[in-house]
Parts: C-alpha cells; sequence; structure tokens
C-alpha cells in the first residue's frame, strides 16, 4: 500500500482528462507531497509514467484493483517541483 | 575561496524549465473528429509543461468562428459562401456518418453518456491552459471570415512565416 496525501477521483473520465486534471490538481500539493490519481481508463498505465517523465514529477507507483470485473487503477504521483 | 556547482539534475530541471518543448498543430479540417483529436493531443500536451500553438487555416477556421457567424465580405460570391459555410465549435460535422447532422448528434449523445468532452470544452480547457490560437489571415479573405466574428480567445493573426518559425524550434509539429 502507497500511502497519499490528496486524492484524485477522476472515474469515468477518458484521455485526455485524468492527466489534465492531474496537472491542475498537483499544483495544490506542496513539494514532497504525493498525489493519488484514482481512474478506470487502463491508459493512465502508460500516460502517468509519460506524464511524470516529461514534466519531471516523480512516478511513485501505480495500483491495480478490480471492482465488479472492471479494473480501477491507481497512480501515485509525487510533487518534486 | 568558494564556488558554488550546480547539480546536473539542478541544471537540467532549470533548463527545462526555461525551454519546455513546443508544440504547433496546423488545423486544416473541419470535421468534428479530427479537430476532437488536434484539441486532444493540444490539452494533453499543455498539461505535459509543453508550450502549445495551434494555427487554423481553411475548413479548420470554423472551430474558432463564433456560432451562427456570417459574412461580411462585398462580394456575393464569399457572402453566398460564408452563409454555407457555418461556423461554430457546436456546428462541426463528423467526417463519417454525419447523415446530414443526425449521426453527429448521435455520437455526440454517446460522448456526453460517456462524460467525453465535445469539442466547445476542449477547445475552452485549451484555452485555459495557455493553449495559443493562431488564424491564418490569407484563408480568413479568402473566404471572406473577419476578425470579429472569431471566439475572443484567438492570440493573434497570421501567415506561413509566422507558423514556420514557431514550428522549426517545435518538436512536435503536426497537420490535421
Amino acid at each position: 500500500m502507497i500511502q497519499s496525501d490528496v486524492k484524485l477521483d477522476t472515474l469515468g473520465y477518458f484521455c485526455p482528462m485524468p492527466i489534465i486534471m492531474t496537472s491542475k490538481k498537483i499544483k495544490e500539493l506542496g513539494l514532497g507531497q504525493v498525489l493519488e490519481v484514482l481512474s478506470d481508463d487502463e491508459g493512465i498505465k502508460k500516460d502517468m509514467p509519460a506524464w511524470c517523465q516529461t514534466t519531471g514529477h516523480e512516478m511513485v507507483g501505480l495500483e491495480e484493483e478490480q471492482n465488479g470485473g472492471k479494473p480501477i487503477f491507481k497512480a501515485f504521483v509525487r510533487r518534486v517541483k | 575561496m568558494s564556488q558554488t556547482q550546480l547539480e546536473p539534475a539542478t541544471a537540467l530541471a532549470e533548463l527545462q524549465e526555461t525551454k519546455p518543448d513546443k508544440v504547433t498543430i496546423v488545423v486544416l479540417s473541419g470535421d468534428m473528429d479530427r479537430v476532437m483529436a488536434a484539441f486532444i493531443i493540444a490539452t494533453g500536451a499543455a498539461a505535459m509543461g509543453m508550450e502549445v500553438t495551434m494555427f487554423f487555416t481553411f475548413w479548420g477556421l470554423n472551430a474558432i468562428r463564433r456560432k451562427g457567424s456570417t459574412s461580411k465580405a462585398k462580394d456575393w460570391l464569399r457572402r453566398m459562401f460564408g452563409i454555407l459555410n457555418k461556423g461554430g465549435a457546436e456546428t462541426l460535422p463528423l467526417s463519417r456518418f454525419h447523415f446530414g447532422g443526425v449521426g453527429t448528434r448521435m455520437m455526440k449523445r454517446v460522448m456526453g453518456e460517456n462524460r467525453m468532452p465535445g469539442v466547445p470544452e476542449l477547445m475552452q480547457t485549451a484555452l485555459d491552459l495557455g493553449v495559443r490560437f493562431i488564424a491564418c489571415t490569407t484563408t480568413m479573405g479568402l473566404m471572406g471570415i473577419s476578425k470579429e466574428t472569431l471566439i475572443e480567445g484567438v492570440d493573434q493573426l497570421a501567415g506561413v512565416s509566422t507558423y514556420l518559425a514557431e514550428a522549426r524550434q517545435g518538436s512536435v509539429n503536426l497537420f490535421i
């Protein structure tokens, strides 16, 4: 289990909304804090690491859960700058 | 004697801070699906911290025209053209299965049910994220589109040199 400071619910949103919502939300965090992004868009598995690589934030990890046969993803991002 | 040295990681971060990646997108098409793709890439790139400029030309201009705007051109040919060629982000047709508007309406309904943003919403998001909109003056003149009939967010009116000056600094340049 990865600990997070702030949660962001993007369930039901498709690309590019989870990334756009993340880029807005991360500004509300303090440096070093971890944002947990909840998403049911499979693309987040690749998109969030790519977003982190480009923006310079740290991809802490990704958890996958099953919710009634449907996968739900939790991406953890640490604000670095 | 003291020396200040930059950490390599800091130096890189600072460099990226001052020189973000540039993305340019030429939007020639006025089809809803194609314009949507352009805005999805634009908003995604802006969210990734890239500097995005979109150039609207030909049918693409319809996306940044006010809804219901008509041509104020003096000659009847261009005025007629302005009536036939409707503007407004809400009124763009699908490139396939438009079926006189029925297909496009159905697609919009499906998108709404799935919480997918349409062209107007994506366009507003792009503006909020600081994406720059540039309208091509040549095609504006050709199609009888005046400055006043474009939406407020249009950053500037320009031509091919402006596009090329931006594109040569761009790491991603798309034509849609």
